[in-house]
């Protein structure tokens, strides 16, 4: 996020549209600063569908609420579609697909538009949280267009819930400025290094899927296992590791750029916006296990601006914008129209589309892990050990 | 009207709001914590004291805060009375206006952006860095307790320093004098009078930050990194993330009983150090 505009940091961008949003400063200034302004116009130009049409402004309301993942965004896009719909985009942001759930489950969110994760979706619909999707409403959806696997998880019972996003993998980032410039490719040498060299400047996330399943990875188990006895194990590994933690968060560029943290579970995107910025970090997958994932738009069924939902939602699809959203997120596309447009070296970078074999140790989340108890506990118990 | 319906619907409002804010949503999380976790997260009701039984797994959580909470208070005593103390007796009256403005100053700024500076300051680009340069290599203050206990001490100082400088604004300077008049060193001064004068002031202080980092949440999530966890830390998890509002009520209770009873001591302790009831003016 922070290259395209203007090298603006994801906190003062955040801090400049409270000031914004609280009107401290003045829309012109806003853009100024954060760049926005010149990519709206950039954008405005050359995407024909950007153009405000009067029948459409003002119809879908003043606002729309996206709960969503750190750096996840092109935020110009959002500025786009503002000034298309007149609708300004809210954006929350959480760490883990558990937190999302927990809060829909407690009742109004305000949320319209959120992004769970393919092992979400059973669960979403058992309790009767998600709102079927209506297709109609979504012209820039094409469903030949996507890649069965990273599609099918948005459909339950054959009814539509969620149209991809992107996907991504689970691996980990490592600053081999600290390791004599080698990179690590295994769950086992991660923890194995956190309780060494690396003492006191690795992050895992504060997420029981991924933290849970690197540390089964390590004993070899399957990253989705919810058997009480390979929990145990991975249990143990994670308390004997806490000591060594530089810290337990989802929101982990920050210290990996400043330089406080030297290695992370890290979803691929995050590798590749690092890497990009800061070469010696470098994005490895494991080839003991790890997760592949695909992420999908949909609507709440809590939402009360389901008008303006479908507007964003059919507005990120347009492979026009979520071209510009791959450029910034750095996660792989699922949408072959949008493969089609990028630019050549994305198309091969390693780490936005790794090599197949790379691929085939990882494993897509499995929904009982969401709901599974002993995993829930483990990771609470890890937190406050 | 009579005065004594006029007096019932004086309080009315008063007491609505203590029913539906307080005694009802006790109430609800006393019953949750006797229920069981449902599949998919939330409570089932029940009566069992299996929450309750599974405490000992939160029992870090409560450690920390029993030991940082305290240890915070007490730091913000020592930091906040010298401070007040000049506020109050030191100061030229010309600038006391400007310089308790000073102390609320931060306070219009939200402690999450304090809390963001922080982060900062403690990070290895913020004071290490610094400390670095005169030699002192190697130093790690974020995600440390230290870390946290300083964010505690910074957020809590002005709650701390407001209540002293009251006491000591109201004591009798009269009496000061009449203490060196008699021989007194300055010192026998003040350990014979104005410290056992600001007594209030000094119990009013500790409770208000006591009770407040009993609850702390924020400062430990930011300034902790994950790592050094309070009880109201782990009830966040409970809620947000493993779903088990009932554990999640049997800790909030268990809080609620341990602030109750810590706050009981402490109260015969300050009445044992001479101070009234009507002293500790939020009880």
């Amino acid at each position: 996020m922070t290259k395209d505009i203007n090298n603006i940091s994801k906190k003062e961008f955040l801090e400049k549209l409270e000031s914004y949003r609280n009107g401290s400063i003045t829309r012109r200034h806003f853009l100024n600063v954060t760049g926005l302004g010149a990519a709206t116009a950039v954008l405005g130009g050359t995407v024909p569908g950007l153009r405000p049409t009067p029948a459409f402004a003002g119809d879908i309301g003043d606002r729309v609420v996206l709960a969503t993942w750190p750096n996840y965004h092109d935020v110009a896009n959002f500025d786009a579609f503002t000034e298309t719909t007149g609708a300004h985009v809210q954006v929350n942001v959480f760490g883990s697909n558990e937190e999302m759930l927990a809060k829909l489950q407690a009742g109004a969110t305000g949320w319209d538009v959120y992004v769970p994760t393919n092992y979400t979706f059973e669960d979403y619909v058992k309790e009767d949280l998600i709102e079927p999707l209506d297709v109609s409403r979504l012209p820039n959806y094409d469903a030949a267009a996507f890649e069965p696997r990273y599609a099918e998880a948005g459909s339950v019972n054959g009814t539509l819930y969620g149209v991809p996003k992107n996907w991504g993998s689970t691996g980990m980032a490592i600053n081999t400025k600290h390791n004599d410039g080698k990179a690590i490719s295994s769950w086992k040498e991660f923890f194995d290094i956190t309780m060494d060299k690396f003492s006191g400047r690795t992050v895992v996330h504060d997420y029981q899927l991924t933290t849970i399943g690197s540390a089964l990875n390590y004993h070899g188990y399957s990253f989705n296992s919810v058997n009480p006895g390979e929990l145990a194990d991975a249990e143990k590994l994670l308390i004997a590791v806490k000591p060594h933690l530089f810290a337990i968060t989802s929101d982990y560029q920050p210290p990996m750029r400043n330089g406080d943290a030297w290695l992370t579970i890290c979803w691929s995107g995050d590798g590749k916006q690092l890497n990009s910025d800061i070469p010696e970090i470098h994005y490895a997958l494991g080839s003991d296990g790890g997760e592949i994932w695909s992420d999908y738009y949909a609507i709440p069924k809590s939402s009360e601006r389901k008008d303006a939902a479908y507007a964003l939602i059919n507005f990120m699809l347009d492979p026009n914008v979520n071209v510009k959203e791959v450029l910034t997120h750095g996660y792989p596309t699922a949408d072959s129209r949008t493969y089609d447009m990028l630019p050549a070296d994305l198309k091969n970078d390693p780490i936005i589309f790794p090599a197949q074999d790379l691929l085939s140790p990882l494993e897509f989340g499995a929904a009982v892990t969401l709901t599974d108890p002993n995993r829930a506990e483990l990771m609470a118990r890890f937190k406050s050990a | 009207m009579t005065q004594r319906t006029r007096n019932w619907l004086l309080l009315a409002p008063a007491g609505a709001w203590f029913m539906v804010m307080l005694i009802i949503p006790l109430t609800v999380v006393f019953i949750f914590s006797f229920g069981e976790r449902a599949p998919s997260g939330g409570v089932v009701l029940a009566f069992t004291f299996e929450q309750y039984g599974n405490l000992p797994a939160r029992w870090a959580a409560f450690k920390n805060t029993m030991t940082l909470a305290p240890i915070g208070t007490l730091s913000a005593l020592l930091i906040a009375y010298p401070l007040a103390y000049f506020l109050a007796v030191k100061a030229n009256p010309k600038w006391k206006t400007i310089l308790l403005v000073l102390v609320i100053v931060p306070f219009w700024t939200s402690i999450l952006i304090r809390s963001y500076a922080w982060i900062f300051l403690l990070g290895g680009r913020g004071i290490p860095a610094l400390l670095d340069v005169i030699g002192i290599e190697g130093v790690r203050l974020i995600n440390t307790p230290f870390a946290v206990l300083v964010g505690i001490i910074y957020g809590y100082l002005p709650l701390m320093v407001f209540p002293i400088y009251v006491s000591l604004d109201k004591l009798d300077k009269r009496l000061l004098e009449a203490s060196s008049d008699l021989g007194a060193k300055s010192w026998k001064t003040f350990l014979q009078i104005t410290l056992p004068l600001s007594i209030p002031g000094i119990a009013t202080g500790c409770m208000l930050v006591f009770i407040l980092l009993m609850g702390e949440y924020l400062i430990p999530a930011m300034l902790g990194g994950g790592k050094v966890f309070f009880v109201g830390n782990a009830l966040v998890d409970l809620f947000l993330q493993s779903r088990n509002w009932a554990y999640g009520s049997a800790v909030a209770v268990t809080l609620v009983v341990v602030m109750l009873i810590t706050v009981t001591i402490y109260m015969r302790l300050i009445y044992r150090l001479g101070a009234s009831r009507e002293d500790v003016s939020i009880m």
